[in-house]
């Protein structure tokens, strides 16, 4: 009874703090200055936010095979997502988007 | 000709362990154990198969089952190094004085396999705060938020635990 309690906080800590790193996601989003550094944004919610949530969900799981599907995901979800950034460099690189030369440019 | 040609053997031995895998997949992500649905399995996986043939996208690195063993310490450790860096950018996000200076540098990559070089820039990609951006001349060219992470890119345990995820 008072592990299920225990497992039950567990998971609700992960949920929760997986919930803020995703929305703290989307502020990055918004509040970061350009092309780049906004990516970075992005993988605080697909890597960090979507892992903490899944990892909470785990510990909810009823059955090995919803336990197996949830670390498929995770899995797919950890290839798939840095392949989008990189898409998503190259392109932006592509199309002119300049990086920062050094520190005293980087402050645009 | 497979003993000509060792290229050949190696796609023969991702032929043969193929199928198993995507019928495994296909069993853990249905379980509906049915006739109807083992037999669209089944002609699914066949379906992959010849796919995979025709576009003739099977090269040497298709299947890197090699790192397999050593592959979820590995994960579980990248996924607290992502935890790590995600609480910095967490801050940087939050802070309301904002003092962002992102920078772009080398890490230098080039001694290592082609599979560890992709392993190595896609987990630099996935710790929020790095992105690998391309390469040059085998290094990989990361972008990170603040300035002197990719130094620490460099300096963490990330390369020398990627290049023994290879090792027997």
């Amino acid at each position: 009874m008072s592990l299920s309690l225990l497992i039950d906080i567990a998971s609700g800590a992960l949920l929760l703090a997986g919930c803020l790193l995703v929305v703290s996601g989307a502020v990055g989003l918004l509040r970061l200055p350009d092309f780049y550094t906004r990516t970075h944004a992005g993988s605080l919610t697909d890597a960090a936010g979507a892992t903490l949530l899944l990892l909470g969900l785990l510990l909810q799981a009823d059955g090995w095979q919803s336990g197996v599907r949830l670390v498929l995901i995770m899995l797919f979800l950890l290839v798939t997502s840095p392949t989008a950034a990189h898409a998503l460099a190259q392109a932006a690189r592509r199309d002119g988007e300049r990086l920062p030369a050094g520190d005293d440019e980087g402050r645009r | 000709m497979s003993a000509r040609n060792p290229l050949l053997s190696r796609h023969r031995g991702t032929a043969l362990a193929l199928p198993p895998l995507l019928a495994a997949f296909w069993l853990v992500m249905s379980g509906h154990y049915t006739w109807l649905l083992l037999t669209l399995g089944a002609a699914s996986v066949c379906l992959v198969v010849w796919v995979i043939w025709r576009m003739q996208v099977v090269d040497d690195e298709s299947l890197p089952l090699r790192v397999l063993p050593r592959l979820p310490g590995y994960l579980l450790w990248l996924i607290g190094q992502i935890m790590l860096s995600a609480v910095t950018v967490l801050r940087l996000v939050w802070s309301p004085r904002r003092k962002i200076r992102p920078g772009v540098g080398t890490v230098p990559a080039a001694g290592m396999s082609d599979l560890s070089k992709v392993i190595y820039a896609n987990s630099i990609t996935l710790t929020p705060g790095t992105l690998s951006v391309s390469f040059r001349n085998g290094d990989i060219e990361v972008h990170a938020l603040r300035a002197e992470g990719v130094a620490e890119v460099a300096d963490s345990a990330m390369p020398r635990r990627v290049e023994g995820l290879e090792k027997r």
